[in-house]
């Protein structure tokens, strides 16, 4: 019987020839925690009574989520990250350096067929890199921290097959939108998804992360995707020349196979308070905004921050509207500065504030008032997510948000992409 | 090992951010301090209303959302001694079992808000003791129980330096 990638993967780490259903100990190759997770897994780590890490060139913690710290008590669990790090001799990604799911990929820590755990539900990112990737908590990160292993149960897969072309002004997140509106917020529940066919290899790696990145928004446990040449050089380019790309078989098992036609798929927008309560944008479209976010780990690559610029150059946001750019990480950051994207936004308008996660997750650098309106390109609408349970956010990609910003209100970018 | 106690009912999709808010788990490690905030969005007088070995139920998916072990603990710091839910968000429910708070998957449509309940984690029943309806729940992964019957993943690594997950 034929395989899944995430059975053959699992089969590799753990020496089982593992099928849907079974459980395994599987050896991982990288392990990462964020601030808001790695203080509760050295605390675990400590509990432990390990005194080191399994492989320090195999461990990572990231400041992003809070950075720079907003106030003492952040600093406090910032200062003991600091500590265990110098400690034990693994890498520490401090303030300014970006947001984990930029940073992991971005500097080689990740490469096809890797099984990568991290302390942060959109760990599922790097299932665009042809990885297992899966979020997990503190205690299960310390876990992996002390023994290089970690238990799984092995999912079932869902493929989702999306051929035809994405028509113009509609992106990966219009369609990543689209899936989960589909399936829903537990759509994917205990399962692994799989993302193919040529609409998706028509995508830059960039814009497939965009796409893994939100399976969690349906309850999945991986986003994965086939290997390419595209993959290949992406992968070299940030260090990675090795390469073990893992295929599904022609004779693999799935749950199920959904199969998707993109041609006319309209920009997407999820509107309050859950992902998967997504609308086409001419539903939506009119709705007066407050402020607009561009960034998080899902759209805040140099990609995502040149097609915001493309629509902005020349323009003015709109004066009722605050328009935040968040840059993916420091390399991101200093693409933007070179190519001219960070004059062009700030002319605009923008508040280009660190880059990390801060407006995303609603500890500091812009939380909304009450009955404000945001839209954002996070993956993110919960109620109270960006710091406020009385704003209602809207989550769109980096060209509807830049629409928005200009108009005042949700706005259809396909205008800016006529010629 | 049984548990009794009260009903909190909440619905469908409850997510770690309802459980305990991004702006109050960065800032602190201190878990009494957070079991204040439980819930706070979606009931902000939540944490004054259970009394000790009360149950949180809700129905699909609870825990949804972010890797976040906050939420597990500070349920457990807020005095509940169970959630139990239609389903569970992966994540939550491995952290839940990894830091010791019995989560029990069973269809919850029949237990209403303020129902007192009664729990046998070894067998999985439910009772609700207003009602007089019986449920059972599906089981643990064998697994979840060793690591349960360890107080949970640090003292299960600890006692056996590593995993032990068969005999």
């Amino acid at each position: 019987m034929g395989k899944t990638i995430i059975e053959k993967i699992l089969s590799a780490h753990s020496g089982c020839d593992a099928a849907a259903g079974d459980i395994v100990l599987a050896k991982v190759d990288y392990v990462m925690g964020q601030d808001g997770t790695s203080p509760l897994a050295i605390k675990a780590f400590r509990e432990m009574e390990v005194d080191k890490v399994f492989d320090p060139a195999k461990v990572a913690m990231v400041i992003d989520h809070s950075a720079p710290s907003p106030n003492e008590g952040v600093s406090a669990l910032h200062k003991l990250m600091r500590e265990f790090s110098g400690e034990q001799g693994i890498t520490l990604y401090d303030i300014g350096e970006g947001v984990c799911h930029q940073l992991m990929p971005e500097r080689g820590h990740v490469g096809a067929g890797d099984l990568v755990i991290g302390a942060d539900s959109h760990t599922c990112t790097y299932g665009a890199l042809n990885a297992f990737s899966t979020g997990v908590g503190s205690t299960d990160l310390a876990a992996a921290m002390a023994t290089g292993k970690l238990w799984f149960k092995v999912p079932e897969t869902i493929r989702f097959e999306c051929n035809g072309v994405l028509p113009p002004g509609v992106f990966a997140k219009d369609l990543i939108l689209y899936l989960i509106g589909q399936v829903t917020a537990d759509g994917a529940t205990y399962k692994a998804a799989e993302y193919a066919g040529e609409a998706i290899s028509a995508l830059s790696v960039d814009a497939r992360m965009t796409v893994s990145n939100m399976a969690i928004e349906m309850g999945a446990k991986a986003g994965l995707m086939e290997p390419d040449d595209k993959l290949k050089e992406w992968l070299a380019a940030h260090g990675r020349t090795d390469w073990n790309p893992v295929w599904p078989d022609p004779d693999a098992v799935y749950h199920q196979v959904l199969r998707y036609d993109v041609s006319n798929l309209e920009p997407q927008v999820a509107k309050p308070h859950t992902v998967d309560n997504v609308s086409p944008i001419s539903e939506v479209a009119g709705t007066p905004i407050q402020q607009a976010v561009i960034g998080t780990c899902t759209n805040g690559r140099l990609e995502d921050l040149r097609i915001a610029a493309s629509i902005l150059a020349g323009r003015k946001i709109h004066p009722n509207v605050r328009l935040i750019v968040a840059p993916a990480s420091r390399t991101v950051l200093l693409e933007a500065i070179k190519e001219g994207i960070i004059s062009t936004l700030v002319e605009a308008g923008a508040a280009v504030v660190t880059p990390g996660c801060g407006p995303c997750v609603g500890t500091h650098n812009g939380v909304p008032s009450d009955g404000e309106n945001v839209i954002s390109t996070a993956n993110r609408n919960f109620k109270g997510r960006m710091g406020n349970s009385n704003a209602f956010i809207y989550l769109a990609s980096p060209a509807t948000v830049a629409a928005s910003a200009i108009a005042g209100e949700i706005a259809d970018p396909r205008v800016y992409f006529t010629k | 090992m049984i548990l009794r106690g009260k009903a909190h009912r909440f619905g469908d999709d409850v997510n770690t951010d309802y459980i305990i808010s991004g702006k109050y788990k960065f800032k602190t490690l201190d878990m009494k301090e957070l079991a204040k905030h439980v819930m706070e969005d979606l009931d902000p007088d939540f944490y004054n209303k259970v009394e000790p070995g009360d149950f949180i139920v809700a129905g699909r998916n609870f825990g949804c959302g972010s890797s976040r072990e906050q939420a597990p603990l500070a349920i457990i710091h807020a005095n509940i001694s169970a959630v139990i839910a239609s389903s569970f968000a992966r994540i939550f429910y491995r952290n839940a079992i990894n830091t010791g708070l019995p989560v029990v998957e069973v269809d919850t449509s029949a237990i209403s808000d303020g129902d007192e309940l009664e729990v046998n984690l070894g067998t999985g029943k439910v009772t609700n003791l207003t009602t007089g309806v019986e449920i059972t729940a599906k089981p643990l992964p064998e697994v979840m129980i060793r690591i349960l019957n360890d107080g949970g993943l640090a003292s299960h690594i600890r006692k056996h330096k590593g995993f032990a997950l068969e005999d």
